[in-house]
């Protein structure tokens, strides 16, 4: 696949949280305002790109020669948790206030599927390096993508009525099924008409 | 000792109130035998990390239990993931990458760092086997919705010459298939929380 059909892919045809349910913890989580669903999507998409880089690194130059595949969860994972740990303290020295607004999410970025998810999709793809990074970060910016206008909405939503049970996730949850609904109009053809 | 094994079915219950481990619980559930075969990995995993987080828990450094318990965890994960492959390769399929992906369940983690790690291993097993059932429930509950109203069946686990799939008549023909796709994910997922939040508030009315 060439490189504008895998950003198209991950960014609208795939996009992990609105096709492929990953990383909804942090989708329904800090969506609440703007500006850390920004910062988080940021990190998050920071993270993804690197991490697919890193684990194909892995997977081909250690795994696959030492033929200790079965491995693979346990070091993708590994890697994942000290990159997220680089991540935090840097942006720890470096943006006290946004450290302070992604609070708790920042280490959970850790446990968010959708950064697993990347690193084991682009394995099973059989994407070359620069093609496993450009998917890490094509995904992280669906990602930011999906949660950006998810705050915008749920910014909103915070003046609207709202029936008392649904208050809170419920409505968020739909909120985000009606925005699968439109992301439904990326599919298939729309790559075909693109690029042929 | 009792309550530690309820909690996790209704008043905690993972998906529904504590709202963890979402992506395995929309991701999985479009067929009815994938979320028990999900439900079946997820109470193996959180069994097995419960009982060494708390078997462990004095002998692993505060700074590192994070890693220390993802190290477990994957360990466990990676089991599951070589028995499913090799008996049952179908499911093992269907499930594709949300097998690995039981590694970062926020349910296991959390459970890890916010019951295992101050309890004995008798309680930490019942609360696992609580919060893997209540997990579960959740799982299947979403995937009847699912299945039935975008697909017409009920797929469960097939026995002998009977292939395991309930289907139901008038249904089957002209499903809603939008709910076996993200979106309807999302929204029988916002339902059935808007339901038991409805039910839990009503009872909590009741009984002032």
């Amino acid at each position: 696949m060439t490189y504008v059909g895998i950003i198209i892919t991950f960014v609208f045809i795939n996009n992990f949280i609105l096709a492929q349910f990953m990383g909804l913890c942090p989708f329904i989580g800090v969506s609440k305002n703007v500006e850390s669903a920004v910062g988080m999507g940021f990190a998050v998409t920071f993270v993804m790109s690197i991490a697919a880089l890193a684990t194909w690194a892995i997977q081909n130059f250690i795994l696959v020669p030492l033929n200790i595949e079965f491995l693979q969860t346990i070091t993708f994972i590994l890697m994942i948790a000290a990159l997220v740990q680089f991540v935090e303290m840097f942006i720890q020295k470096s943006s006290p206030s946004l450290y302070k607004a992604l609070g708790i999410y920042l280490p959970l970025i850790t446990t968010n599927c959708a950064v697993l998810g990347i690193a084991l999709i682009a394995v099973r793809s059989d994407y070359n390096a620069l093609e496993s990074f450009v998917a890490g970060i094509s995904a992280g910016l669906g990602f930011l993508l999906a949660i950006v206008l998810m705050s915008a909405i749920r910014e909103k939503l915070d003046s609207e009525w709202v029936p008392e049970p649904l208050k809170g996730t419920p409505i968020a949850f739909i909120t985000g099924g009606l925005m699968a609904l439109a992301f439904m109009a990326f599919d298939k053809a729309l790559l075909n008409n693109l690029i042929g | 000792m009792f309550k530690e094994f309820s909690k996790g079915l209704i008043k905690e219950n993972p998906v529904f109130v504590l709202a963890l481990g979402l992506c395995p619980a929309l991701g999985v559930t479009s067929k009815v035998v994938n979320a028990l075969g999900m439900g079946a990995g997820v109470i193996f995993v959180l069994l097995g990390s419960n009982i060494f987080v708390a078997l462990l828990k004095n002998f692993i450094p505060e700074k590192v239990r994070i890693p220390a318990y993802i190290v477990i965890i994957a360990s466990f994960v990676t089991i599951v993931e070589m028995v499913m492959e090799a008996f049952i390769p179908s499911l093992y399929e269907s499930l594709g990458v949300f097998v690995p992906l039981i590694v970062v369940n926020c349910v296991i983690l959390g459970r890890a760092e916010a019951f295992a790690n101050k309890n004995n291993v008798g309680t930490s097993i019942l609360d696992a086997l609580g919060m893997g059932i209540g997990f579960t429930l959740a799982l299947v509950a979403i995937a009847l919705v699912r299945e039935i109203l975008g697909a017409g069946t009920v797929t469960l686990i097939p026995v002998g010459s009977w292939d395991g799939i309930i289907t139901i008549p008038g249904l089957s023909q002209s499903p809603a298939r939008v709910f076996s796709l993200a979106a309807g994910a999302l929204l029988v997922m916002g339902y059935l929380q808007a339901l038991i939040n409805w039910a839990t508030t009503k009872k909590a009315g009741e009984s002032k």
